[in-house]
């Protein structure tokens, strides 16, 4: 919703404009030209709006123009095929196991990952000798770029020479190959990715529930409440609003996955470990099919902004109207 | 731990104890794989992939550290962030100072615009991206990945930025002004150090962000004498596939100066990002 400045008073405008009072606006005072203040807000705005609207809205848009085109990239393109990449896409076995890949991370990330994250943050919530230091630690991966770790593990798990494969060695078995078994890379990765990332979820959760004020734990307590029941009739409800936003950006990040995949595995073997954006990658710096690839990146963009749509409204509209929320969850 | 514990409080406290040291060795046993592994030679690696180096082996380390390729990435990576993060803390200020003091038409939908920008995943927009900056004439050139990079750091900058601005009250702003301070004055003298804290916060998030991007240098430099410290590590792994030590060696050295970085800056980082979910 815009709201037209209102010009109270002197018809020659104002430093902020609003009549209705808005935080931190100040009256309006007059002296100034309306240009003066139209300038002001232009001057203001436009490095960041030129940046943005070149760099991040014009790509979008090319991108979509160019899906549907067949196009090597080079020169304008000049074939068109209307919707034939998309419907190429959804005939790709690789691209549909890019969804089912997608699909079976996403899965595993909420069911696995985050739930760790959550029981850490619980345990380091606690008074707990050296916690400062347990927290520093589980969080250091985060700042690692996704390709130094991915580097990194794929020589501990490097046959001959890993640690993956000098400890199952001990154990008469062999982990030397856990990136090279089609039926055992995706569940590496997301090892991986987890290890990466779920330091992360636990500073957020770590802050969500020392925003909880103490005294509706010792009312718990006071009411009989064991540590389990204070965490799951006060503790999880009052976290609801910073799960669903870890939730929202594991999803938005999985659809993303790049950096990660494509050092540890390229998407091998046999695609077993490919996802969208790797698979765009090939399509587009590889064989360069620009089109095709652009139609990829434009599935990828709208499966985002419909998850996040979607998420928005049912799921996360309940946090943006500041309702307490699972309210009832004691039923 | 003032008061004598309770039995069951101590085991209580053992369990958490225990289980908190299995999840940090889930975390330093790898990294530590690595600087030790950089210790070793490829026979001792094979042999031994366990336990300590017998003898320390420190030519990995020197060899890269006296190699000019590898500070040579770390200047790169150290020119984008700094560059990039400079650029992007600087326009997200300013639009988030109108955005956050001025009412005018047309306001709410450039917040909105903003707002959907930051679930735009790098990805869709690479391979056009990389058409434009062709077109541009910016490959192999640090401004392709410096001024894309800031572009996408806009979003959740100007977002944390706006929301530290509207906290400062508006009697702040009217004193300003009666001392003769127009908007840039405000802005740049009163403003801007009053949040000193929130500028940390988003500098540390956008240095982090450019350090650990690889797509964007992946595609625009194709001039080896441009990559970035990520790109480096990986194009280094390809080619010295066979000689394990040396590419652990590469690995951690290029970790240092993320993980000195977080040393210093773990506060910022950690409420920056458990504010901006927040807010």
């Amino acid at each position: 919703m815009t709201r037209p400045p209102t010009m109270s008073g002197t018809r020659d405008g104002v430093v902020t404009g609003a009549s209705t009072p808005e935080p931190g606006a100040a009256r309006p005072r007059g002296r100034r030209f309306r240009a003066g203040r139209a300038g002001t807000l232009a001057v203001f705005l436009a490095p960041a709006l030129v940046l943005f609207l070149l760099l991040v809205v014009a790509p979008i848009v090319v991108a979509s123009y160019a899906s549907m085109y067949k196009w090597n990239g080079f020169g304008l393109p000049e074939n068109f095929v209307g919707l034939d990449n998309y419907t190429r896409a959804f005939r790709d076995p690789t691209f549909l196991g890019d969804l089912w890949r997608g699909l079976v991370l996403i899965v595993l990330s909420l069911l696995v990952q985050l739930p760790v994250a959550l029981g850490l943050a619980m345990l380091l919530n606690q008074p707990l000798k050296g916690r400062s230091v347990y927290r520093l630690i589980f969080f250091a991966p985060y700042v690692l770029s996704e390709v130094t770790t991915a580097v990194l593990f794929t020589l501990v798990f490097s046959p001959n020479r890993g640690l993956g494969d000098g400890l199952t060695r001990l154990l008469g078995a062999d982990a030397g190959t856990i990136f090279a078994d089609p039926d055992t890379v995706l569940l590496a990765v997301f090892l991986v990715v987890s290890w990466k990332y779920f330091g992360f979820y636990m500073i957020l959760y770590l802050a969500g529930r020392q925003s909880i004020p103490k005294e509706l734990h010792e009312a718990a307590t006071v009411d009989g409440a064991g540590a389990w029941e204070s965490f799951r009739h006060v503790t999880l409800p009052l976290l609801g609003p910073t799960i669903r936003i870890s939730v929202f950006l594991s999803v938005i990040g999985t659809i993303q996955l790049f950096d990660m995949v494509w050092v540890l595995t390229g998407g091998g073997p046999i695609h077993a470990s490919e996802t969208m954006a790797v698979t765009m990658y090939q399509y587009g710096f590889r064989r360069f099919e620009v089109g095709y690839a652009s139609a990829i990146s434009i599935v990828m963009f709208l499966l985002s902004l419909v998850f996040a749509l979607f998420y928005q409204r049912i799921i996360m509209r309940r946090d943006t109207e500041g309702a307490l929320t699972n309210q009832g969850a004691n039923g | 731990m003032t008061t004598p514990a309770s039995p069951a409080v101590r085991a209580r406290r053992l369990v958490l104890h225990l289980v908190s040291v299995a999840v940090g060795a889930l975390i330093v046993v790898p990294i530590l794989f690595g600087v030790l592994g950089g210790f070793k030679d490829n026979g001792q690696l094979s042999t031994n992939p366990l336990g300590w180096p017998d003898p320390w082996v420190t030519e990995n380390y020197t060899g890269i550290l006296a190699s000019e390729v590898f500070w040579r990435q770390l200047g790169n990576s150290l020119l984008i962030a700094v560059t990039g993060t400079v650029i992007v803390v600087g326009s997200a200020a300013m639009a988030a100072f109108v955005l956050a003091r001025y009412a005018f038409r047309g306001r709410e939908l450039i917040v909105t615009l903003f707002a959907i920008g930051l679930m735009f995943p790098f990805a869709v927009a690479i391979l056009p991206l990389f058409v434009l900056l062709r077109g541009m004439g910016l490959l192999d050139n640090p401004l392709g990945v410096i001024l894309p990079q800031a572009a996408f750091g806009l979003p959740v900058t100007i977002i944390i930025l706006r929301q530290f601005f509207r906290t400062i009250p508006g009697e702040v702003e009217e004193a300003a002004i009666l001392d003769g301070c127009g908007p840039f004055g405000f802005f740049w003298r009163v403003l801007l150090p009053m949040a000193r804290p929130a500028l940390a916060t988003v500098s540390v998030l956008a240095v982090v962000t450019s350090w650990n991007n690889f797509m964007l240098p992946l595609v625009v430099f194709t001039d080896q004498s441009w990559w970035t410290l990520p790109v480096g590590v990986q194009a280094f792994q390809g080619q010295y596939a066979d000689d394990t030590a040396r590419v652990l060696a590469y690995v951690v050295l290029s970790m240092l100066p993320a993980l000195g970085f977080y040393a210093v800056a773990e506060r910022q980082l950690v409420g920056g990002l458990a504010g901006s979910v927040k807010g």
